[in-house]
């Protein structure tokens, strides 16, 4: 299982030297990982169907309960099957999608490291390991939308939707670990058996909407569906993958996984359902007003996800099932129209619905496929999606909270979801022909195979609904905790779903006819949606810039002094706040001080002043090398000669090179003004007060047994030394030292660099070749 | 820089030398005496640094015959290699290793892990010391 998760980074990591070797069809050869793993995911289906669970760990991180462990059950089967399915056919298109694009081998990197990432979010049974998968999902993402890295809309938008799900992220970050402080545990499959626990707690509700917004996030629900559009700037096989199976329906899957320990409550059942059919109202709404036809399905993909996060939140066993088939039924449709989507945007060189007409003359197999799916979109029998929807229909009006609002949004989705599959078969396919850019003609066989086995699974199973009413029985299972066993058929009498549908499909049809007073009907509602929340988020954009920029004009001046002078200002705060407000201790109480310390006192103190009355700079130097020398003394009297002999060689090569780099400086010729002195004398004297107040309160302050006396106990035995200070040094803790010394050999590479290679002065080496 | 004092070159000549040599004392009795690789290093690299304020820069890079840049990359290879034998034996990382090998004429000595990761840290502080130090006195040539 470790092995089937990981091996798509395997492959991702050894692309660069495939590619070439395999040339042209090195798609073809990379769609071979994808298509094992189907294999291998379709073997657990039995055991799965049967009811049973398979659970399987690794251990990782032990001591922070982190471990490796997948867990396999219907919902994560079913994804499992559908991101390695798809992904084989999205690799076998793009091979012939991006051909002769010399960025193709990075973009296998690319999708067979989000493929992998993708299925571990699936089959982790640890909230750590699903949120470290979850974000990689986010990252590959981002990576695959950016595609296009020359064109600055794509990386906008890449960015945009980055920073929607990562920020999302965090959330979900925090609301994972309050789970499992309430849970006691991160492992997932436990988790959901503590639902009671959970949902007594008493931060049932903050964990729970941090949660719902890492979701929410991810899987574009209204107010967060602007991004998911834009992700379009990706190349089609890319928008296929992420909108069919997987990236997006990452929080859906999330919603459903957690189900049975977060669900199940009024907020759960009224929040969901209510967010999940605005989100479908909304995408279809903006579907129908779109014209690009990846817009249109990239619309229709964010009303497909309202309706799962809808059943997810109903929670009855009606809308459990329709969950499934749901799910089912939109990653078969919707994968296939998004590659029949790239078959005409590559054939015919534009992606405007109005531009296009006509094509069944020179795309016969391809239109063909197209209406299969379209129809299967459009909830039309036999075909799945008519099942899907009636299921969906069904569970509405039994829903236990809000039911009549949820089924006038339902009613209306689904007429507008007819139009939509109106727009993407019937305009560009059927009337009349339309000049293109570029002279269409069939689209190759890597392109049509992944619509044609899509098409024909939705097919089948519409007609055959026994085929997959195990795992959809298996899925619902997953998401109640509990067995379902699940009949599906695709006739089941005159009721009120079949008469909402009937009426979806004629209104929805004659709407079609109109589509064009349609969006200017819409058009006049533009204004809405340019105050909406995508503005939102680039006024948010803005005013982080906005404060990232003031932030840095006033902290990062440039002055080596005023950065002195803000941390040391800020310690003195912080530290002296918390001090002042919570120590309620003594001060160095019972110190005992000697005369001569007095006299030592006395050196130190008239060596400072003197280095700040001074007028000369060597006096200066020579003043600090006093108090070193000093200090060195103290160590010497407190019995550390090692202390004191490495404080008087450091600071006599101190002095030394002071004198080196204060001799290139001009005089003092610029004294600092009166006010300027006190201004500082005053900081100096607060740093001064609060670092001696915390010397004294170590001095009463005793937590522990001092480690001192274990050092000198175990010095001989141990580490065969009877000077503890060079067995900690070179003993103990010689890891410290190894760091120690690689930090004192790199600041001698940074006084060499910033010697030799003066911005003014010589020019560094690569110049210098640049020169030659 | 410029070369000046008799007193201070001849007396840099004679002491070149015996500083070397005390800074090897100071490593060697480390481990159960005040010294060590750090203290040697620096007692090392001021015998150096008083060979450059007496002759200047070419000079003591004679003296040197290895850049001082050298000095420090091989302390640091010396310093992790110290770490690595443990991990033969089934040891963790960095675990002490001591050996008696008996040597004709001298006896018994003592060869022991903590002492090689010593001579690194030895070499890094004064080859890092005088990159320092010599990069800056070239500067103001």
């Amino acid at each position: 299982m470790l092995a089937a998760v990981l091996s798509g980074f395997v492959l991702a990591a050894l692309v660069p030297w495939l590619q070439p070797v395999l040339g042209r069809r090195a798609g073809w050869a990379f769609a071979a990982l994808p298509a094992v793993l189907t294999l291998y995911f379709a073997t657990f289906l039995p055991q799965i169907v049967g009811g049973e669970t398979v659970w399987m760990e690794y251990t990782w991180v032990p001591g922070l309960d982190v471990n490796l462990s997948f867990y396999v059950d219907g919902l994560s089967l079913l994804f499992a099957l559908l991101i390695s399915g798809i992904g084989t056919f999205v690799l076998l298109y793009a091979s012939d999608y991006l051909d002769g694009d010399e960025r193709q081998p990075r973009f296998y990197v690319h999708i067979l490291a989000f493929m992998a990432s993708m299925l571990g979010l699936v089959l982790s049974d640890n909230l750590i390991t699903l949120f470290i998968f979850w974000e990689l999902t986010s990252i590959t993402s981002y990576m695959l939308i950016g595609y296009d890295n020359e064109d600055a809309k794509a990386r906008r938008y890449a960015l945009q939707g980055l920073l929607v799900t990562v920020g999302g992220g965090l959330a979900l970050l925090a609301g994972f670990i309050m789970l499992g402080i309430v849970g006691d545990t991160y492992t997932i499959s436990e988790l959901l058996k503590q639902g009671d626990v959970i949902r007594e707690h008493e931060w049932y509700v903050p964990l729970t909407l941090l949660i719902l917004l890492g979701a929410f996030t991810k899987s574009a629900q209204v107010p967060f569906h602007f991004w998911l559009p834009r992700a379009m700037a990706a190349p089609t096989p890319v928008s296929a993958y992420l909108h069919s199976a997987t990236m997006v329906k990452a929080g859906v899957f999330l919603l459903a996984k957690l189900h049975p320990a977060l669900g199940d409550t009024t907020l759960w059942m009224t929040l969901l359902p209510l967010v999940g059919a605005i989100t479908m109202f909304t995408g279809a709404y903006f579907a129908v007003r779109s014209t690009g036809i990846k817009g249109v399905l990239a619309n229709s993909t964010v009303m497909a996800l309202g309706t799962l996060t809808m059943l997810a939140g109903i929670g009855t066993e009606g809308a459990m099932i329709a969950f499934g088939a749901f799910l089912l039924a939109h990653s078969l449709y919707k994968g296939a129209l998004f590659l029949v989507a790239g078959a005409l945007d590559h054939e015919t060189g534009t992606k405007d619905v109005l531009k296009m007409g006509g094509l069944r003359h020179a795309m016969p197999k391809t239109a063909v496929l197209a209406a299969v799916s379209a129809l299967s979109l459009a909830g039309i029998p036999p075909l799945f999606g008519f099942l899907g929807k009636e299921l969906m229909l069904e569970s509405v009006l039994a829903a236990p909270y809000l039911s009549a609002v949820l089924a006038l949004l339902a009613l209306g989705t689904a007429v507008l979801v007819v139009i939509v599959a109106g727009i993407v078969v019937i305009r560009p396919f059927f009337g009349e022909r339309t000049e293109t850019p570029k002279e269409p003609h069939e689209a190759p066989p890597g392109m049509l195979a992944g619509p044609a086995v899509l098409g024909v699974l939705s097919l089948l199973f519409g007609v055959f609904p026994f085929i997959p009413e195990g795992l959809i029985g298996a899925v619902a299972s997953s998401l109640a905790g509990e067995q379902i066993s699940v009949s599906l058929s695709l006739w089941h009498g005159v009721n009120l779903p079949l008469v909402m549908s009937l009426f979806a499909i004629a209104a929805g049809a004659f709407l079609f006819t109109r589509w064009d007073q349609v969006r200017e009907a819409m058009a006049r509602y533009d204004w809405l949606y340019e105050r909406g929340p995508e503005a939102g988020y680039f006024r948010t954009l803005d005013a982080l810039v906005w404060s990232a920029d003031w932030q840095t004009r006033v902290l990062q001046n440039g002055y080596l002094r005023h950065y002195i002078t803000t941390t040391v200002l800020t310690t003195v705060l912080l530290v002296g706040y918390t001090l002042a407000t919570r120590y309620d201790g003594g001060f160095g109480a019972g110190l005992e001080v000697y005369f001569y310390e007095w006299i030592i006192a006395g050196v130190l103190i008239a060596s400072v002043l003197f280095a700040c009355v001074t007028n000369s700079r060597l006096g200066a130097v020579a003043s600090l090398g006093v108090m070193g020398f000093t200090v060195a003394l103290i160590f010497i009297l407190f019995s550390a000669p090692d202390l004191g002999i490495t404080q008087i060689l450091v600071e006599t090569l101190t002095v030394i090179l002071l004198v080196l780099v204060l001799f290139r400086l001009p005089g003092f010729m610029n004294f600092s003004a009166p006010q300027q002195r006190v201004r500082d004398g005053v900081v100096a004297a607060v740093m001064g007060v609060l670092v001696t107040s915390l010397l004294l309160i170590t001095i009463d302050v005793q937590f522990a047994e001092p480690i001192s006396a274990y050092h000198l106990d175990e010095s001989v035995p141990l580490a065969h030394g009877r000077n503890v200070v060079n067995v900690i040094l070179v003993d103990y803790r010689a890891l410290d030292t190894l760091g120690e010394i690689f930090v004192v050999a790199l600041a001698a590479i940074g006084v060499y660099a910033m010697v030799k290679y003066r911005v003014t002065g010589e020019s560094s080496p690569a110049e210098k070749e640049d020169n030659q | 820089m410029q070369p000046g004092s008799l007193i201070l070159s001849t007396m840099a000549r004679l002491l070149l030398p015996l500083q070397l040599l005390f800074s090897i004392f100071m490593l060697l009795r480390g481990h159960d005496l005040p010294g060590g690789g750090f203290i040697a290093g620096l007692v090392a690299s001021s015998a150096f640094i008083l060979y450059l304020f007496a002759f200047g820069v070419p000079a003591t890079q004679q003296v040197l015959r290895v850049d001082a840049r050298t000095i420090a990359g091989v302390g640091l290879v010396i310093g992790t290699l110290a770490a690595v034998p443990p991990i033969f034996i089934g040891e963790p990382f960095f675990k002490a290793l001591w050996w008696y090998p008996e040597i004709p004429l001298i006896g018994e000595v003592s060869i022991n892990t903590p002492l090689i990761f010593d001579v690194g840290v030895y070499l890094t502080v004064l080859g890092s010391v005088l990159a320092i130090v010599v990069s800056l006195a070239e500067a103001e040539e």
